[in-house]
């Protein structure tokens, strides 16, 4: 069990964000032109997606930066700032419940659409549907945890899960044995999302790496000149 | 003043017959490819009529062009914050329907049909899901020659401010051709509304063009272009236009749809523009007065300052040459006989279209021509000369009277010459032309030979590379990962260690320079 545990959460975690830098660099530089969102709207561009994948993005980006920040703030952080851990788990299940439901929303549209709908469906890969269903699971084992959650609301199981992936990122040889004695619901959280990194390269997540914010500060015209 | 060259266009509408030869020819170079079977980047349009996508002009419904706001240019769309937040799902985005669903014809079933007692048919099946389609319902020339009911294409754009009813009755129909491409604009809103930057302009011949590998499939172009002349592929998810044939171009060649343009009304030629004044002209606060203000965008080419600035800013003696020949530039500014196509859009699009002339229409209701002086009334045209100011000038319907009337005006000054032996010259004094003038107007414009109208200077590919030797045999045109080429042509080593297979440059050139060196020592 030890074993498996150290395997799942010590060792898969460096071979999926390995694979995932080194994918996208290699994606990147040997073929940039499937570096793309992917999408197709143009294919069915009803009033129903175009709710569906606001809603499914802006949930998403806001859990992204929520695990982001809550799982790599290191505890003195807030707790300097007089945040209990306690306080800390409530705002985590308020606001993770609250974006995975718009999430929820639109996926469950986006999930319908690229099941049912003929064009989008035939058009599209295997991976855009594996990586959405996968995108779906992760979602449901997101929210299926909430309610096991409000059964310690003293925040030490959050702090544990925390500490799995501080150790993780600062290279600590004991990361796996944090999430030894956690609930399942959190392991399978936690294995969908390394997953996630996994395959990341091989989908259109890669999308993800490009958002354009140079746009904001560019001119409008671009000219290029003859390349010498 | 900062003075660059494009190789700029102009179609003939009066010469155009819609026989499709230019979107054919096009089509089959470009666009022949799963995902690009929709689009087409030359059509032929019969107008009146909605187009392709439906209602492209509209832009109230599409958000395409600029906008003016408080004195303030920008996509007509939004400025950029706004269009970030369009971007998970563009609300602008024409849905492939308004194209038309891509199709082919199960040819097969014609040698494969079982014995029926009746014929088989090859019946149509969508290149999307390969299920069979009942009716196809739209297409890139659907409304060919006035097909479907006026009431529907009557819903054409250019019809504002005209009593359009009566041009729904048999007597009083008209039609034209107007084939669309993508307009290599001067302030092209596509290229301002991509996210990524993928879109630019070339500097040395004003081609705008997509850096495949950049693009990331944002789609913003798509709904940003006014024209509509930019597509998505579906199949690699990346936009598409047309390139202007810049292989061709490069090698001093017409695009391929001017090439094959078999009514011979696709002109080619060199205009140098000053891209200090771009902003201002395309900011202008009335719509009516863009066509003027892109007019003097334009410089003269005869004009000793532009072409000393224009050689300061590296553009070749054999361009400066050209633009003095150019084609373009005599119908567009000479003669002012073109015009572009929807200057109101704001984007300063460089391919010209001269209006077509149409039968006297009331020659027919009155039994007489009322002419006025020696030509006809250009307002007895078939065709409404307000319906045509709507797409050619914003609505003004001066420069479109005085084009028309210069086109017939030569056709009877012509007559009077080859015909009747006694040159009349008091038309041309009516319309503001000497003798030289319309001869050489009925060189290019009538007689319309290969040499007068392709002017196409050569791209100069010697100066775009340091090295033209390491080039040889290198990678042709490839769409992104042909030969594993970046855009440019040229990569540094990759992550592998490997060199692109283009570039070879040998010998070293540390040892050109070492040589040198010595030989100087």
């Amino acid at each position: 069990m030890t074993y498996i545990n150290e395997l799942l959460f010590g060792v898969f975690p460096y071979i999926a964000g390995a694979v995932f830098l080194l994918g996208s660099l290699v994606r990147y530089d040997k073929s940039q032109y499937t570096w793309r969102t992917g999408s197709s709207q143009m294919l069915s561009n009803d009033r129903l997606f175009l709710i569906g994948n606001n809603l499914f993005h802006i949930g998403i980006i806001a859990l992204f930066f929520g695990h982001l920040f809550g799982l790599l703030t290191p505890t003195f952080v807030y707790t300097s700032i007089g945040m209990t851990t306690g306080a800390k788990q409530v705002i985590a299940i308020f606001a993770g419940g609250f974006f995975g439901l718009i999430c929820l929303a639109g996926i469950l549209i986006l999930a319908y659409r690229r099941t049912f709908n003929p064009r989008v469906r035939r058009t599209g890969s295997k991976m855009d549907m594996f990586i959405l269903y996968l995108l779906f699971a992760q979602l449901l084992t997101g929210l299926a945890s909430i309610p096991v959650s409000t059964g310690h609301l003293d925040g030490e199981v959050m702090v544990r899960i925390t500490m799995w992936a501080q150790s993780l990122v600062t290279f600590r040889p004991d990361a796996a044995t944090y999430l030894m004695d956690v609930h399942w619901i959190y392991k399978t959280h936690v294995f969908l999302g390394m997953l996630m990194f996994l395959v990341f390269p091989f989908t259109r997540l890669v999308h993800i790496w490009s958002v354009p914010y140079g746009y904001i500060g560019r001119a409008y015209q671009v000219v290029r000149r003859r390349a010498v | 003043m900062k003075v660059r060259a494009q190789i700029g266009k102009v179609l003939n509408l009066d010469k155009c017959i819609g026989c499709h030869t230019c979107s054919v020819t096009c089509k089959n170079v470009w666009t022949s490819r799963e995902g690009m079977e929709y689009a087409w980047f030359n059509n032929v349009e019969t107008k009146p009529g909605i187009g392709y996508p439906k209602d492209w002009e509209n832009q109230e419904r599409w958000n395409g062009g600029w906008s003016v706001k408080s004195g303030k240019l920008q996509p007509k769309a939004g400025g950029k914050w706004r269009l970030l937040a369009k971007i998970f799902a563009n609300p602008d985005l024409p849905g492939i329907d308004e194209y038309y669903e891509p199709f082919n014809y199960d040819y097969q079933r014609l040698h494969n049909a079982p014995d029926s007692k009746h014929q088989p048919v090859a019946k149509p099946f969508s290149a999307l899901t390969g299920q069979p389609m009942d009716k196809i319902v739209w297409g890139p020339n659907w409304e060919e020659i006035l097909g479907g009911e006026f009431e529907k294409r009557s819903k054409d754009y250019n019809f504002q401010n005209v009593e359009k009813e009566m041009y729904g009755q048999f007597e009083n129909t008209f039609m034209m051709y107007l084939p669309r491409l993508c307009e290599h604009c001067l302030n092209p809103t596509c290229v301002a509304s991509c996210p990524s930057g993928a879109i630019y302009k070339r500097e040395e011949d004003g081609i705008v063009l997509i850096d495949q590998d950049k693009c990331r499939g944002w789609r913003m172009c798509i709904s940003g272009c006014p024209y509509k002349k930019i597509y998505y592929n579906w199949q690699a998810g990346k936009s598409e236009k047309c390139t202007f044939c810049f292989p061709r171009i490069e090698v001093g060649e017409p695009t391929v749809c001017s090439e094959t343009c078999v009514g011979r009304i696709r002109y080619l030629g060199v205009i140098l523009y000053d891209a200090d004044r771009i902003k201002e002209a395309a900011s202008t606060a009335s719509e009516q007065d863009l066509y003027e203000q892109q007019m003097r965008v334009f410089l003269d080419p005869h004009d000793p300052e532009v072409i000393k600035a224009a050689r300061a800013e590296g553009i070749p003696e054999s361009w400066l040459e050209a633009a003095k020949r150019s084609p373009v530039y005599k119908m567009a500014m000479d003669w002012k006989v073109a015009f572009p196509l929807h200057p109101e859009y704001r984007t300063l699009p460089m391919v010209w279209y001269i209006p077509p002339l149409s039968p006297i229409q009331s020659a027919a209701d009155a039994g007489a021509l009322e002419n006025d002086g020696l030509i006809p009334n250009v307002k007895n045209l078939r065709i409404p000369v307000k319906y045509l100011a709507n797409m050619l000038t914003a609505g003004d319907e001066r420069p479109v009277i005085r084009a028309l009337e210069r086109m017939l005006a030569m056709r009877r000054f012509k007559r009077s010459q080859t015909i009747e032996g006694k040159p009349d010259y008091a038309v041309l004094e009516q319309v503001g032309l000497d003798e030289a003038m319309v001869e050489d107007m009925y060189k290019i414009m009538a007689i319309a030979n290969y040499e007068d109208r392709f002017d196409i200077p050569t791209g100069h590919r010697e100066l775009s590379t340091d090295d033209p030797y390491g080039e040889r045999a290198g990678c042709g045109f490839s769409f992104g990962d042909g030969c594993h080429t970046q855009s440019g042509g040229s990569t540094g080593t990759d992550i592998f260690g490997g060199k692109p297979a283009r570039r070879r440059a040998f010998p070293a050139k540390v040892e050109f320079k070492v040589r040198k060196t010595e030989e100087q020592s």
